[in-house]
Order: structure tokens, then C-alpha cells, then sequence
């Protein structure tokens, strides 16, 4: 549900990154923090635990330029990914224009990874919201590490149906901008459409 | 009041008349500032002083402070609680949702008072509620976006690849 703006032609657009636990969601968002020419971002906030695991998002408002003579802003979000979080995650999809969903490529969290997207359909759907029928982008995280799936496996248990895929290491940054770009590249052609 | 997918849009005359509204009680309440916040954390209005206050985060927060007491009172059995009043050592804040889907929120100092406040809120909350009831109307009317007065409808893959240029 974006909010356009005639009065002041602004454009606001809601992302949210989803994933398990300890997957890179916040990493994400403070790459982008850090690459983002400061006259284009706001401050970013995160509500975290003393632990620095998000407690209830974290927040970063992106203002990018104008498209059609409309200010566009991007509002990323964080969920928490702690399974007992659920009741903060759920809040957070209110009014979601488009998903990130950050998976964490190791084997040994491919049930969490499949656990968070079950998850993340239950929690859309109790907001009349339906994944495969919105923008949605499939991030793999930490391919920096040893032991992590081979593609065809996180592909075919977590990608289905084929929507844009990105390798990520959220720590370097490798694949945080494209799997941005991709995601408000779906918003944009969706308001396209003249909303859902 | 609105769908869950439908995009939601203002137009200047609504603007105007919304900020008719808040320039109003603003004065009438003796308040330091006042923002309409939509309940998915976007600043729909900001009048008084708000320089030097970084009004993105306020609207994010507010509505992330409504969503969890919202939580809260379904927990309870309740459907919200539609006021909520914080109270610091100089300035506090008072919330109130209008129309089931904006925040008001009022920032006032010992200047005024929380009874002053809650009795303003109440007549402009109101008045809000009359525009919003008219903007989801006339939203019904139109249907999701009319393809011909969408801004978007003729956005290219250039226009996306140069915002992030
Ligand atoms: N090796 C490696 N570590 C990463 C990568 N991305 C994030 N991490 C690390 O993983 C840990 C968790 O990252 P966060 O970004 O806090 O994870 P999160 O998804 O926000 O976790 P929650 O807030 O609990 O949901 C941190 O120590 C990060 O430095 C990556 O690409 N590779
Ligand atoms: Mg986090």
C-alpha cells in the first residue's frame, strides 16, 4: 500500500527484509546506510536487544530521486527474526509494498530459512496479503562462508517459483545494492499497474 | 476503511483542508507541534515547531508505538486504545488514532495542559475524521488508481535504474 502524495508529489513506498535469525537482515540495512550519500538517507534507527538481535525493526528512509516528477522515498524494515518475535514481525508487514526475504546459506539453517518463509506467508496472508502476487526478491546470505548449500538446493527449496534471486555477502556488501535495485525496480513497475 | 492493497493518495484540496484542521488546533491547544501520521509510518502533515526534529523517525516510531499497544489491547479483548499520553520533564506527547487509520499527535510543554489538549484533540479529531471519511469515498469512486491519472503508468526501466545512479 503505497502513499502517493499529490500535494507535495512524493511517492513513500514500505520494504521489509524477513528472514530467520542471525540471517543478515540488519547487516543489509547498514550497508546501505553506510554506501548511501548522506543528502539521500535519513537516520536510521534499530530497536535492539543489548545482544544488538532486533528486538522490533530497524528502520531506514531512503529518499532516491524523482521519478515522473514525484519525490520517491523507500522505508526499509527490519523484522526481528527470533521465532518468538512473531506478534512484533506480523506488525511490521502492515502496509508492505515489497519483500527481501534474506536467507542464510549454511546448511544447518535451511529448516530455519524454510520455517521463516512458511512464516512469512502465514503472517501476509493474516493482512489479505498474498507473496506470490506482490514484489518479492530472494536474497542468498553469507556465500562467504564454507559451509553452505549448493544453489540448485536453496533454489529449489526456497525459490520456487523463480522470483529474482541474489548471492549475497552482507558483510562485504556483495549483492546488498542489486537485491535493493531489484526490489524498488518491483515496487515502481507495480504502482505501474495502479496498486494491487 | 480502506482495502489492505489499494494505494492510498491525497490531493492539495485535502491537504489544505487537513492542515486547516492542525494549524487550527495547534493554536487552540496551546501546542508546540502536531503530526498526522498514517498507521504504516508515514508523515502525512507536520505544523509548529518542527525544526530540528527529524520527522521521519518520529512518524516511524509513532506508529510502531501504535501497532504494539494495538497488539496489546487485542490481546486483551479490546479493539485499541485509541489514546495514549507520555508525559516527560519538559514536553510530552499525546496520540490519538482518528478514523481508525491516522495518528494525531500533539507535542506540548507546560505552555498548555493535558486536559486542554484532550478537549482540542477531541473537536479536531472530529473534524479529521469528516476528511478521511470523504478521501476513502472519494478513493471508492475511483476505484484503485485510474490508469490515465496514474504518474507511474508510463515509468521506464531508466527511470528506476537512474535513482540509483
Ligand atoms: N560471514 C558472514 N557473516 C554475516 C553476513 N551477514 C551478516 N553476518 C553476520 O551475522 C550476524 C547476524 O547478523 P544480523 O544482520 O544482526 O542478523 P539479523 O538477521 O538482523 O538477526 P535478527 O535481528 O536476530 O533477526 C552478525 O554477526 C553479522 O556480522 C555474511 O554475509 N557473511
Ligand atoms: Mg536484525
Amino acid at each position: 500500500m503505497s502513499f502517493i502524495n499529490h500535494a507535495s508529489r512524493e511517492i513513500n513506498c514500505k520494504i521489509v527484509y524477513y528472514g530467520p535469525g542471525l540471517c543478515g537482515k540488519t547487516t543489509n540495512l547498514q550497508y546501505v546506510y553506510q554506501k548511501t550519500a548522506p543528502e539521500s538517507k535519513g537516520k536510521m534507527i534499530s530497536l535492539a536487544t543489548e545482544s544488538e538481535r532486533t528486538l522490533f525493526f530497524d528502520f531506514l528512509p531512503l529518499a532516491l530521486g524523482e521519478v515522473r516528477g514525484f519525490k520517491t522515498r523507500f522505508h526499509l524494515y527490519t523484522v526481528p527474526g527470533q521465532v518468538f518475535y512473531d506478534a512484533s514481525r506480523k506488525l511490521i508487514l502492515k502496509g508492505v509494498d515489497g519483500v527481501v526475504f534474506v536467507a542464510d546459506s549454511q546448511e544447518e539453517r535451511m529448516d530455519a530459512n524454510i520455517e521463516s518463509l512458511e512464516n512469512l506467508r502465514d503472517n501476509l496472508d493474516e493482512h489479505g496479503y498474498d507473496l506470490d502476487n506482490m514484489p518479492f526478491v530472494m536474497q542468498y546470505n553469507k556465500q562467504d562462508l564454507p559451509n553452505i548449500s549448493p544453489m540448485d538446493e536453496l533454489q529449489k527449496y526456497l525459490n520456487p517459483h523463480k522470483v529474482p534471486e541474489y548471492r549475497a555477502c552482507a558483510m562485504t556488501g556483495v549483492g546488498v545494492f542489486e537485491t535493493l535495485k531489484a526490489i524498488a525496480r518491483l515496487v515502481l513497475l507495480d504502482l505501474k499497474k495502479g496498486g494491487r | 476503511m480502506y482495502s489492505a492493497q489499494s494505494n492510498f493518495e491525497l490531493y492539495d484540496a485535502e491537504m489544505n483542508k487537513i492542515n486547516t484542521i492542525t494549524s487550527h488546533l495547534l493554536k487552540a491547544a496551546q501546542a508546540k507541534a502536531i503530526f498526522l501520521v498514517d498507521k504504516n509510518g508515514l508523515m502525512i502533515s507536520s505544523t509548529g515547531e518542527v525544526a530540528g526534529l527529524d520527522i521521519t523517525s518520529l512518524a516511524s516510531l509513532t506508529a510502531g508505538n501504535i501497532a504494539t499497544t494495538g497488539g496489546l489491547a487485542k490481546l486483551i479483548g479490546e479493539k485499541e486504545f485509541s489514546i495514549q499520553f507520555h508525559e516527560g520533564e519538559n514536553d510530552s506527547i499525546h496520540l490519538s488514532i482518528v478514523a481508525g487509520r491516522v495518528i494525531l499527535v500533539v507535542i506540548f510543554d507546560a505552555n498548555s495542559s493535558l486536559g486542554l489538549v484532550r478537549l482540542r484533540v477531541k473537536r479536531a479529531s472530529a473534524s479529521l475524521t469528516q476528511v478521511f471519511e470523504d478521501i476513502a469515498h472519494r478513493q471508492e469512486q475511483q476505484g484503485a488508481t485510474s490508469y490515465s491519472a496514474n504518474p507511474f503508468a508510463e515509468i521506464t526501466d531508466d527511470d528506476i535504474d537512474n535513482l540509483f545512479n
